[in-house]
């Protein structure tokens, strides 16, 4: 933590903003329905495109008819896929330090195939979305059904058709990582616990459906895209390289975005195919994806099969892990992050915050004709974290310890840093020890255990589980850039101070609800020493932010949040060199505190920033000889110690299992978590606990259905179940803070915790309360079907 | 088929005129459009915000003759003679301004987009509670929203901003009869 500053840390800095619960400033405007998401900029000359989906998994396209298309009221145009290719090339989502991983080109609209239930090939630009409906209707598709690999458990036997001939199998990706002595502690345990652990695909909901704006104004040569994304700059490369545009011809816009949750942070067919028809058509072309669509075509997530098993010491030491690791990622790898990333997480991250040395793990990555999965919040960690603590539960019971006893046991001590995982990752300093003792104490533990035994006599059976995780966050190249994509892990922030001494500032880093304008605005006020009412936020513009990666695994703050602090530090300096000059003061006698340059032992206001602004903007020459000062400073900021900073925490969860309907009801739930420093605990805590939400979702109901057939069965909100706010228990928000030395500010990231920590806390706590049923789950979603089949009730 | 669907055109436009947050609007709106579509297209309204157009995740909730309403339920048609009211209505009245000081204060929002419906939903609940004279506990507030989906924080901070809201109101009602 820095020491300068006139010889205060920012935390005691007089105007810091940081570590305090501000409201987010951009808040107001989305809470008064002023936001603009794609499908509120109005545009003249707008088309908007419906797409022709493939109804079937898999199947070739014998002929397409559009000339009544064509002819129907208000169609602008009817595109196939063979007349898009000709301006958007196809990729291919695989990365360089996944060996071995292999896709084959997908294009834009699909050419003479269908792969999956979905999977749009035709495209039809209307003067509106509903004439463009209608003319979908009209084109008359002609498909032989081919065989669709829908099973995961059978897309590697030898009569399973490889669904690209080229690449002969289905088999996508493999790695095998084995640690240690993983035979040896087996056969040497006292003793040993195993669980095949199903997790049901489910996708990320975004309210505000994928969207996207293309806006090609041929007179400018500029490709203009609205869209509703994490990653401009990653979007602005993307569309160079396919169109075949200069970097200059493409402007990516990103403002309010209505949720995204690593779903908007991947390439879709449809996205490019809008763009390409706005090249093509010369006029702007819009796609707003409706709900059906969202299910069918917005990445999917998890959808694993995982056998594993531990080994104990007869004291309750974890000895070894060992699993296998199963996943169908649809029939393409997605570009340009690759959907091998999930299986490698699994690897990394099981059996994490545990000192055990030996461990063994495969990940099959296999292609299925279902929706192509990727990246989705905590990516891979709610895998991990239920596999490990599930088998921790399953050890503790045979072992007859106590959870919490078994965990503190196991877990890393906390003095052991810095330290490496068993599966080779490297840590700074984690806070597994002093968070479990935070959480038993918050929790009320031995009293809940006291409840939950006399209500069990009573004939009602609640359960607590726990479960303790780490997270990876703030990445650095390692994740992407050192496999050639095109992803940048650096992030930039320019700082500008205006006449009347307010501030400009604009970030690569963006901005999807969690907060990071905020959080900027307050690094930024902090810094500078300027109010934080006197601060704006520009973020998710290509054009007028630094380049950087935007906002995903974790990274706003822990990065972006970084690069603003060091930009407002250099600003800082070059405000007090300028005055210095003016005052004929020493630059090291004065510092910048609420709005005025002030001495630095005293805070006797020397000048106020508007003056100082007057002067060096509007009477320049008054200024001493020689002196040029530079009210603009820029910052870039990407980690270099560490390939990621992780973080950890533990959750629990209270539950009530009704043993007749199969019914759970969360009773409570807690976290505690630490992400080092807290710039905003406002935010962290509905963070966490947002995330915590959507873990219960995979959890408990959230679940893509596909037939044996490849058919998905569910594609509304009516019958794909997202939490709703009744079946929610208010949740209890806790931080050990354990800052990283990787930056001044220590702030890790904090958006994925809650995620990867809540379906193992959930699932083990329905266990607790099943045990005295002899009946455990061990497939997600957790509905109340599968809780009866376990109860031997149906 | 094509001749079929032109005798029922969809696209058929009636006049409708009705109270559009305290202004008297008339519009054309086609017979097959949504009162939603109609709101955000003809009317500029986008705080309406579209999530699913199935009805269930309230995102473009608003209020109807004083009712909680889905925009995307109900056709543009049947505005016709009512009394129509969204969050840039209720905003400029300032009927749910301690409402939105409430959401902001407590971080109630992330993206936002479910916002201006969960808001509409919550000022009809309040509205409610004032006429019972009465507070809604925290699993009545949790129950009254359960129609409105928000995927971003863990609704906690929303029940807790409907929850002080009501305390505040109930508070100003006794405090004024006293």
């Amino acid at each position: 933590m820095s020491a300068e500053m006139g010889g205060l840390t920012f935390l005691d800095r007089p105007n810091s903003y940081i570590g305090r619960s501000v409201p987010r400033p951009n808040a107001r405007r989305l809470l008064e329905g002023r936001g603009v998401y794609v499908d509120d900029v109005a545009v003249a000359r707008l088309g908007h495109v419906a797409y022709l989906r493939s109804p079937h998994a898999h199947a070739r396209i014998l002929s397409l008819e559009t000339a009544e298309a064509k002819a129907m009221p208000g169609v602008i145009a009817v595109v196939t896929g063979p007349e898009l290719a000709a301006i958007c090339t196809p990729w291919v989502g695989v990365l360089g330090h996944f060996k071995g991983l292999r896709s084959a080109p997908q294009h834009a609209l699909a050419i003479d195939r269908v792969t999956w239930v979905g999977e749009p090939f035709c495209a039809v630009v209307a003067r509106s979305r509903a004439e463009a409906e209608d003319a979908l209707a009209a084109i008359a598709v002609a498909f032989e059904p081919l065989p669709a690999v829908a099973d995961m458990e059978t897309a590697l036997d030898p009569d399973t058709p490889a669904i690209h001939a080229d690449l002969g199998d289905n088999l996508a990706f493999e790695r095998v990582l084995d640690v240690g002595e993983v035979d040896a502690a087996f056969r040497d345990a006292a003793v040993v616990v195993e669980e095949t652990f199903g997790f049901g695909r489910h996708t990320g909901v975004c309210l505000e459906p994928r969207a996207i704006l293309a806006d090609w104004a041929a007179a400018d040569g500029m490709l203009t895209v609205h869209h509703s994304f994490q990653a401009p700059h990653m979007m602005q490369d993307i569309l160079c390289k396919h169109l075949a545009l200069p970097e200059g011809a493409v402007r990516v816009i990103c403002k309010d975005v209505g949720g995204s949750f690593g779903i908007k942070v991947h390439i879709y067919p449809d996205e490019m195919a809008t763009c390409a028809l706005a090249l093509m058509l010369k006029r702007p072309v819009k796609f707003v994806a409706d709900r059906l669509e969202s299910f069918q075509s917005d990445i999917h997530a998890r959808d694993h099969r995982v056998s594993a098993r531990m080994a104990f010491s007869a004291e309750g030491d974890i000895l070894a892990i060992d699993m296998d690791d199963l996943t169908g990622i649809g029939p393409y790898s997605v570009y340009p992050r690759t959907s091998a990333v999930e299986a490698n997480q699994v690897v990394n991250l099981t059996g994490g915050p545990y000192k055990h040395q030996h461990y063994r793990a495969r990940a099959r990555v296999v292609l299925q004709n279902k929706a192509p999965t990727c990246q989705y919040r905590a990516v891979g960690h709610p895998i991990a974290t239920m596999v490990a603590e599930g088998l921790v539960d399953l050890g503790a019971e045979k072992l007859g310890l106590d959870p919490f006893g078994i965990r503190e046991r196991n877990v890393i001590p906390d003095d052991a840093y810095p330290c490496a995982g068993a599966s080779g990752i490297k840590l700074e300093k984690l806070s597994h020890q002093a968070a479990l003792a935070k959480l038993k104490q918050m929790m009320d533990y031995d009293a809940l255990r006291a409840e939950q035994a006399t209500l069990r006599e009573r004939g009602i059976h609640r359960g607590i589980g726990l479960a303790a995780f780490i997270e990876i966050t703030n990445p650095s190249a390692a994740f992407y850039g050192v496999g050639g994509a095109r992803i940048s892990s650096q992030d930039g922030c320019t700082i500008r101070l205006d006449p009347q001494g307010g501030i400009v500032a604009s970030v690569s880093v963006t901005e999807q609800g969690q907060g990071t304008e905020g959080i900027i605005a307050q690094i930024v006020a902090t810094a500078t020493g300027v109010p934080m009412d006197k601060v704006r936020v520009i973020s998710g513009d290509t054009q007028t932010t630094p380049y950087g990666g935007g906002t995903w695994a974790s990274r706003g703050a822990g990065i972006g949040g970084e690069a603003a602090w060091q930009a407002g530090k250099a600003l800082r300096a070059n405000v007090v060199a300028v005055a210095g000059a003016i005052l004929q003061a020493d630059p090291a006698s004065l510092d910048v505190r609420e709005g005025a340059v002030v001495d630095m032992q005293t805070g006797t206001e020397r000048m106020p920033l508007a003056e100082l602004g007057r002067i060096v903007y509007f009477r320049p020459d008054t200024l001493p000889p020689g002196v040029q000062p530079e009210f603009v400073a820029t910052r870039h900021y990407v980690p270099k110690d560490y390939p990621f900073a992780f973080t950890n925490g533990v959750q629990a969860s209270y539950v009530e299992v009704d043993v007749e309907t199969g019914f759970v009801r969360l009773l409570r739930h807690w976290c505690v978590e630490d992400c080092g420093t807290v710039l905003n605990p406002l935010l962290v805590d509905e963070q966490i606990r947002g995330g915590i939400v959507q873990g219960i979702g995979g959890a408990l109901f959230e679940h893509c259905l596909y037939d044996a057939q490849g058919q998905l069965l569910n594609g509304s909100m009516a019958d794909y179940l997202v939490p709703m706010a009744c079946e929610m228990p208010d949740i209890e928000v806790a931080h050990v803070v354990s800052a990283t030395a990787s930056s001044e500010l220590g702030a890790k990231g904090a958006g994925e915790a809650g995620t990867a920590g809540a379906p193992a806390a959930i699932v083990n706590a329905i266990n607790d309360a099943l045990r005295p049923h002899g009946a455990r789950v061990s497939r997600q979603p957790v509905t109340p079907d599968v809780v009866l089949e376990a109860l031997g009730l149906i | 088929m094509s001749e079929n669907r032109a005798s029922e055109n969809p696209d058929r436009e009636h006049a409708v005129a009705f109270t559009l947050n305290g202004e008297a609007v008339r519009a054309r709106v086609p017979a097959r459009m949504h009162l939603g579509d109609l709101l955000r297209g003809a009317f500029g309204l986008t705080g309406v915000h579209l999530g699913c157009e199935h009805g269930v995740c309230g995102a473009c909730t608003i209020l109807v003759d004083g009712r909680a309403v889905r925009a995307c339920l109900m056709l543009g048609v049947q505005a016709d003679g009512t009394r129509v009211e969204t969050v840039e209505g209720l905003t400029e009245s300032g009927r749910i301004r301690d409402l939105q000081d409430a959401f902001h204060t407590r971080n109630a929002l992330q993206c936002g987009y479910c916002t201006p419906g969960m808001l509409v939903t919550a000022a009809e609940l309040l509205a409610e509670g004032e006429e019972a004279g009465d507070v809604p506990s925290r699993d009545v507030i949790r129950a009254a929203i359960s129609g409105n989906y928000c995927r971003c924080t863990g609704y906690h901070a929303i029940v807790d901003a409907v929850a002080v809201t009501a305390q505040a109101r109930h508070a100003a009602r006794r405090e004024v009869a006293e």
